[in-house]
């Protein structure tokens, strides 16, 4: 039986609150890079536990806030030709494109559907022979792999594409480290990302950056031991990445998930929203998978896409700024109308600013 | 959309699992991307319908007595 509930224990977690007073030397910025860490950050109310000298900023990894406005658009143009059902997962509905979302397409009569697993629309595609069923694949390498098994699986088929826009986490994050107005001390790397890459993609970040990195979970306990890590790294000043999460983490990662993202996937420049075009960030098919490309098998020339104007989920984003530096925050921005894609996801920052102000933000 | 859900496995059919999570949901999985076999009573994390890995009990355990130690010198020094 595997014991989770010591990594939720209140008591364990002041025990480390205050250990991590007790060591820190001065003020520290720390990046949490995963919207998923951002979300339970606020939820467990870790911020009420830490020193002030400890800033937290949200980082990139939240995958419905940087996927491009132009795909956005491209998903919207493949949902509109009338033989076409385009299935995605349930965060990527609200999100706006130039024009309109998913979920405006879907009120308009579009057939668009959630799924809980890209599986889901195999059968979806045995069941309407007569249409094409499109599933338009976001995410980092959590979800990757799970594309790539359904791709190899979908074979066959011949009434089924992906979309993909897959994004890789590691870029990322030689673009904002090597990025002269990011400051940061210490990064919190993402749980379920690193299980399947394991440790090695990070390690340019202390041998090349000096920046101090530890691989985190996501209960409170977890997430405070990641912290007093931190904290202990930088005040030997011996940077390098570690794993806290160790019973998800192996240093190896999932070996077979990576070969699964490397058969059916190659690594191409890509566009982040509000951040720009990162270099080999984004997964798209090899050639020999062509025949399920929908961007190869459909037209999406669309008009050039628009970026909400004043918006400042880019900067968001990359920790320059956090959400309440954004004049649109609370105010044109709210979960009900938003703006940037930062505040449609429950994982974006300024979503969860939004949702969990006045409770323990500092 | 990076959460992923520690849960049981109860039953197996070659590479789909049923499992159940905290509160006893119950949902079949695909095991295509375990690197390992795994056994029903096995701990995984599930992803989009994919089991991405097996939960180490060994790991666990460290990391239990990590803390463990953490809590100790804490007891020691304050």
């Amino acid at each position: 039986m595997v014991n989770t509930e010591l990594f939720k224990d209140p008591a364990i977690a002041n025990k480390l609150s205050r250990q991590i007073r007790h060591y820190i030397r001065g003020p520290l910025r720390l990046m949490e890079v995963c919207g998923t860490h951002t979300v339970a950050i606020f939820r467990s109310g870790i911020r009420s536990l830490l020193p002030e000298e400890i800033t937290l900023l949200s980082g990139p990894g939240c995958p419905v806030c940087v996927t491009a406005v132009e795909d956005i658009d491209r998903a919207i143009a493949i949902a509109g030709h009338p033989d076409v059902i385009l299935a995605t997962f349930g965060d990527m509905m609200r999100v706006p494109g130039s024009t309109s979302s998913l979920n405006e397409e879907k009120a308009k009569g579009r057939d668009i559907r959630v799924v809980y697993s890209p599986m889901d629309c195999l059968k979806i595609a045995r069941e309407n022979t007569d249409k094409k069923v499109v599933f338009f694949a976001t995410g980092f390498e959590t979800t990757s792999p799970s594309v790539a098994a359904t791709t190899i699986e979908s074979l066959g088929l011949k009434n089924f594409y992906i979309f993909s826009v897959h994004k890789l986490v590691p870029p990322a994050l030689t673009a904002l480290l090597s990025a002269s107005d990011v400051r940061v001390d210490g990064l919190i790397l993402p749980g379920h990302v690193s299980t399947i890459l394991g440790i090695r993609p990070y390690e340019f970040i202390a041998s090349r950056y000096q920046m101090p990195a530890v691989i985190s979970g996501f209960e409170p306990v977890d997430i405070l031991q990641a912290i007093y890590m931190l904290v202990l790294q930088i005040n030997r000043k011996r940077p390098k990445v570690e794993i806290q999460y160790s019973r998800v983490v192996y240093p190896d990662g999932n070996p077979k998930a990576i070969r699964l993202i490397d058969m059916v996937f190659k690594p191409v420049d890509t566009n982040w929203r509000g951040i720009g075009v990162i270099p080999e960030s984004g997964l798209k098919f090899k050639d020999e998978f062509s025949s399920i490309d929908a961007e190869k098998n459909f037209d999406i020339d669309i008009p050039l896409s628009k970026e909400p104007k004043g918006c400042s989920c880019g900067d968001v984003l990359r920790g320059v700024k956090i959400p309440t530096d954004c004049p649109l925050f609370a105010k044109a921005c709210t979960p009900e109308h938003p703006i940037g894609a930062c505040m449609v996801s429950t994982e974006g920052s300024c979503a969860a600013y939004y949702k969990y102000s006045g409770t323990d933000i500092g | 959309m990076c959460l992923a859900i520690p849960s049981r496995i109860v039953n197996i059919n070659n590479t789909v699992a049923t499992v159940e999570a905290y509160g006893g949901v119950r949902k079949d999985i695909s095991l295509l991307l375990l690197p390992e076999e795994v056994s029903m009573g096995d701990y995984v994390i599930v992803h989009a319908g994919f089991a991405i890995q097996k939960i180490d009990e060994d790991a666990a355990k460290e990391s239990h007595r990590l803390l463990e130690l953490i809590l100790k010198e804490e007891e020691a020094e304050l």
